[in-house]
């Protein structure tokens, strides 16, 4: 059996507009459709008497629904169960039709259709009135940002005729209340019937009270959704190409521009590593040379000064608007996974290019998408909304809700499943002290030494080792056993302890129990970290020990720090609430200083790798 | 922008996230227009060169001059150029021309059969050797992880509920009916050893963008789309036996779209001359939920 596709026979250059029709399970979906694509002579020939037929053969009443059942899965369950797509043209344009499933089962794949979509229609059964999946699929449009959405009001034959207009406006007046609070104003509210056909490419005298658009007219007032040209530049490094070997010399960096303009001669900074350097050609195959190229281009471009720079990190221009950078973010997110959202697993974010290991710290609120309930609870279940908390692994560059969508959004991976997508409203970190590493990073100066060049002559990998735990624990001992230890077998290592510090770089800030204030000891850590920076990037492998560093803490130090090379180490006996770091060494235990050392050695060998 | 940029930049941002996502990555060719494009993209994608293997699984039945076409094309822009076939069944004579098999059963052993196992590593794979400029036997065994594929939505009904990265398990099969959700242009990149992920750059191309694309980029393909003073041309490219030609006037890319636009095939279905389709009750699900492209 054919889809119902007419695309082939129009005429002109009009874009197409991709339109969800999303709403309750039985609600009426494929019978607008059905509707829509007859009225418009959208159908293939035969098509229709075809379906009329095939009913009449089974003794079943005749339905506009049957003509999009394309899949026979579908057939034998008699719901949609994925996004089916149709196409049909009005006067004004070719439409892609993005049929829903209605059943809370089929969540996901609505979210796939609508995600798709510039605009969407929500059908609402008069009858029933406004039932869960009505709520929880207005709640899935606001947050997947789709800002255009016509509200039918369906099946009015099914009401006596007098109660009709007054049914028709408590549904919208309550409807609009709840979109209200999710803010999402649509552009209008149409009663139909799309059972005979009333006001869908047609008015009808039995509805003369309502003077608005029909669903044609409604969706031929939509606007196109345009990429964002007028915004500050975004755009993802999604890759990095040197074909050598086909005797391409280029070195291109590769990706999309997600909003505004790249033009040659830009000077740009790649965050979060904060290298910088300038736009030196926009590259091309086969095409008239480019000097800039705007948002929804897959673009590329080489530099002026060769920088190692790596996928996931955002390219913004010096002097536009900056993106934020950090590791904790606080996100509105929608779960689809069938096991819960919990603080108790790791999982992947995914946002632009980017892709890092992330734990939830927090529910600041759970909803119930269709009642918006407020849940008290620790996690957020399938189906549900929330406001969360996560902690990254490491940095990320983003932008919070509002202007830009690609360094906003991100999804949420559980094994290998996507299982869910958020919003990013705040950052949780101290902003100040991000703004400072994007300045810091900025101003940086560049050795001319490669960091590749350092580490073959140093034969090592710069590395910081943090040695950490309970406050009787020997962490100093430790340490200078492991730099002797280091440094017998040829490497460049020095121990540094906070102590070093806390006395000189620090005595402006030194008070007598400094370490335990906390505001203090925020910035002697900070401190620390900037010290570290600079002999890590001198090459040295570090190692550093301070007391009972939390999971915030080491945060914070993975932040200033530049390299990804920190191994982390906890000294003394554990509990569950110790759970960041990448070794644990009980030496109360049964363990010797030794075993230790030749652990951390393994542990050498394998970043060297 | 135009309409066919902005499906040509999303198509080439897909193309670039499946060369970095997969470290075993093919692109199936099947010497027709809709793959062809999606070389074209390739080539665009990145800058002149085709970073991973060009699958064919030839059935030994196609048109003849598809072969030919395929191997001056692989020569003139250095692809990395693969076929598979099922040997066996050839062998056997287990096909529909030979009369000892259906029209599905054929197209299920010589390309979802073939398919699977060529992707899987499991049967010979053949390189095109660019020195001699024959075919040698392929060393590399490892199974494909991921797979380029050139449908469109709109072809037909199953195709229309597709994903652009879309898994399949172990034994190359589609659930149709548990599909991982895919938005704001994240993709399922993650998969369970022993899975692959089919990737689908072209889903909202139409047969119209296609041919846009080829005229704007002047890319070759097979003369057989065109009428050569018969009065037909092919509008969908497969087996010789199992595929035939439409009533068409159109000699040059300028004139099929002039045709398209005139509505003229717009109520008869593209893939009308592919006999396979009406045998699999329409759709192409059953052949497609066991791995067919």
């Amino acid at each position: 059996m054919d889809t119902c596709k007419t695309q082939n026979g129009f005429v002109g250059e009009a874009k197409e507009m991709n339109i969800v029709i999303v709403g309750h399970v039985d609600h009426g979906k494929s019978t607008v459709i059905g509707r829509l694509l007859a009225d418009t002579g959208s159908l293939p020939e035969g098509k229709f008497d075809m379906v009329r037929e095939l009913c009449r053969r089974n003794a079943k009443p005749f339905e506009y629904a049957f003509l999009l059942d394309a899949l026979k899965d579908e057939r034998a369950q008699g719901i949609t169960i994925d996004t089916a797509r149709c196409f049909f043209k009005s006067a004004k344009r070719k439409y892609i039709i993005i049929d829903a499933p209605g059943h809370i089962e089929f969540l996901k794949n609505m979210i796939t259709g609508a995600s798709r979509a510039d605009a969407a229609l929500l059908v609402i059964d008069a009858n029933e009135g406004i039932k869960e999946n009505s709520r929880r699929h207005g709640y899935m449009l606001s947050m997947l940002g789709i800002k255009q959405v016509a509200v039918l009001i369906n099946k009015l034959d099914l009401i006596p005729e007098r109660e009709r207009e007054e049914k028709y406006k408590n549904i919208a007046a309550e409807y609009g209340k709840f979109l209200e609070q999710i803010n999402l104003k649509p552009v209008c509210y149409i009663p139909i019937s799309a059972f005979e056909g009333i006001n869908i490419a047609e008015t009808s005298e039995k509805l003369d009270w309502y003077n608005g658009p029909t669903v044609l007219e409604a969706l031929d007032n939509f606007v196109e959704v345009l990429p964002a040209e007028d915004l500050p530049l975004r755009m993802w490094v999604q890759d990095v190409y040197k074909f050598t070997q086909q005797n391409d010399d280029r070195r291109i960096i590769a990706g999309t521009v997600s909003s505004g303009k790249l033009s040659a001669g830009d000077e740009v900074v790649f965050l979060p590593s904060g290298k910088k350097t300038t736009v030196k050609s926009i590259e091309g195959f086969r095409e008239e040379p480019k000097t800039a190229v705007s948002a929804g281009y897959a673009a590329g471009f080489c530099m002026t000064e060769q920088i190692y720079v790596k996928r996931g990190e955002l390219i913004s221009i010096i002097g536009e608007e900056s993106p934020l950078t950090g590791n904790k973010i606080k996100a509105s997110v929608f779960w689809l996974g069938k096991e819960a959202l919990s603080q108790d697993k790791k999982y992947k974010i995914k946002i632009g290019s980017a892709q890092v290991g992330c734990r939830l710290v927090e529910v600041e609120a759970a909803l119930n998408a269709a009642t918006l309930q407020n849940i008290q609870q620790s996690f957020v279940a399938r189906h549900e909304v929330a406001r969360c908390v996560f902690h990254l692994d490491r940095p990320l560059a983003f932008d919070l809700a509002g202007r830009f969508e690609d360094t906003v959004r991100f999804v949420i991976v559980d094994g290998y499943e996507i299982a869910g997508g958020g919003i990013i409203t705040d950052t949780a970190d101290d902003s100040r002290l991000n703004e400072n590493l994007v300045r810091r990073d900025i101003k940086w100066i560049k050795s001319s030494i490669e960091v590749e060049e350092r580490e073959k002559y140093y034969g090592q990998k710069s590395l910081m080792i943090i040695l950490t735990g309970p406050k009787d624990t020997d962490k100093k001992n430790t340490a200078r056993a492991l730099e002797k230890f280091l440094i017998q077998k040829g490497k460049i290592a020095y121990y540094l302890g906070i102590g070093n510090l806390l006395y000189g770089v620090d005595a402006d800030i030194k008070s007598v129990d400094s370490m335990n204030i906390v505001q203090e000891r925020q910035e002697h850590i900070r401190r620390l970290g900037e010290v570290a920076n600079l002999m890590l990037d001198a090459g040295n492998i570090l190692i550093v020990t301070a007391s009972e560093l939390s999971g915030d803490e080491l945060d914070t130090l993975r932040q200033i720090i530049t390299t990804d090379n920190i191994l982390t180490v906890w000294l003394g006996p554990t509990d569950n609430r110790i759970r960041d770091f990448e070794m644990y060494f009980d030496d109360t235990g049964e363990g010797t200083q030794e075993d230790l050392l030749l652990r951390i050695e393994e542990k050498l060998a394998q970043t060297e790798d | 922008m135009t309409h066919l940029e902005h499906l040509e930049n999303k198509s080439i941002h897909i193309l670039r996230e499946a060369y970095n996502r997969f470290d075993n990555l093919c692109m199936l060719w099947s010497i027709g227009k809709d793959s062809t494009v999606m070389l074209s993209l390739a080539r665009k994608a990145f800058y002149g060169h085709v970073p991973f293997p060009l699958v064919h699984i030839d059935t030994h039945h196609k048109i003849p001059q598809m072969v030919e076409y395929r191997d001056n094309l692989a020569k003139e822009w250095h692809l990395d150029m693969v076929y598979g076939e099922n040997a066996f069944a050839l062998e056997e004579k287990q096909t529909f021309p030979d009369g000892n098999a259906t029209r599905l059963e054929c197209c299920k052993l010589l390309k979802t059969e073939a398919l699977r196992n060529t992707l899987s590593g499991e049967w010979p794979r053949y390189r095109l050797d660019h020195k001699s400029g024959t075919y040698k036997r392929d060393t590399n065994t490892q199974p494909y992880t991921g797979v380029i594929v050139g449908i469109r939505s709109d072809e037909e009904g199953s195709r229309s509920k597709e994903r652009y990265f879309s898994p399949r398990d172990k034994n190359n099969d589609w659930d149709v009916g548990d599909q991982p959700p895919e938005f704001w242009g994240q993709y399922k990149t993650d998969f369970e050893p022993g899975t692959h992920i089919r990737i689908h750059p072209l889903l909202d191309w139409t047969e119209l963008d296609v041919w846009e694309h080829i005229r704007k980029e002047n890319v070759p393909v097979v003369p057989l789309y065109f009428n050569h003073g018969d009065g037909k041309r092919y509008r969908s490219l497969g087996c010789a036996p199992c595929t035939s030609p439409v009533d068409s006037d159109a000699r040059t890319v300028d004139e099929i779209i002039e045709e398209l636009k005139t509505g003229k095939f717009s109520n008869i279905a593209e893939r009308s001359g592919r006999e396979q389709d009406k045998e699999d009750g329409g759709g192409l699900e059953e052949l497609r939920k066991d791995g067919y492209m």
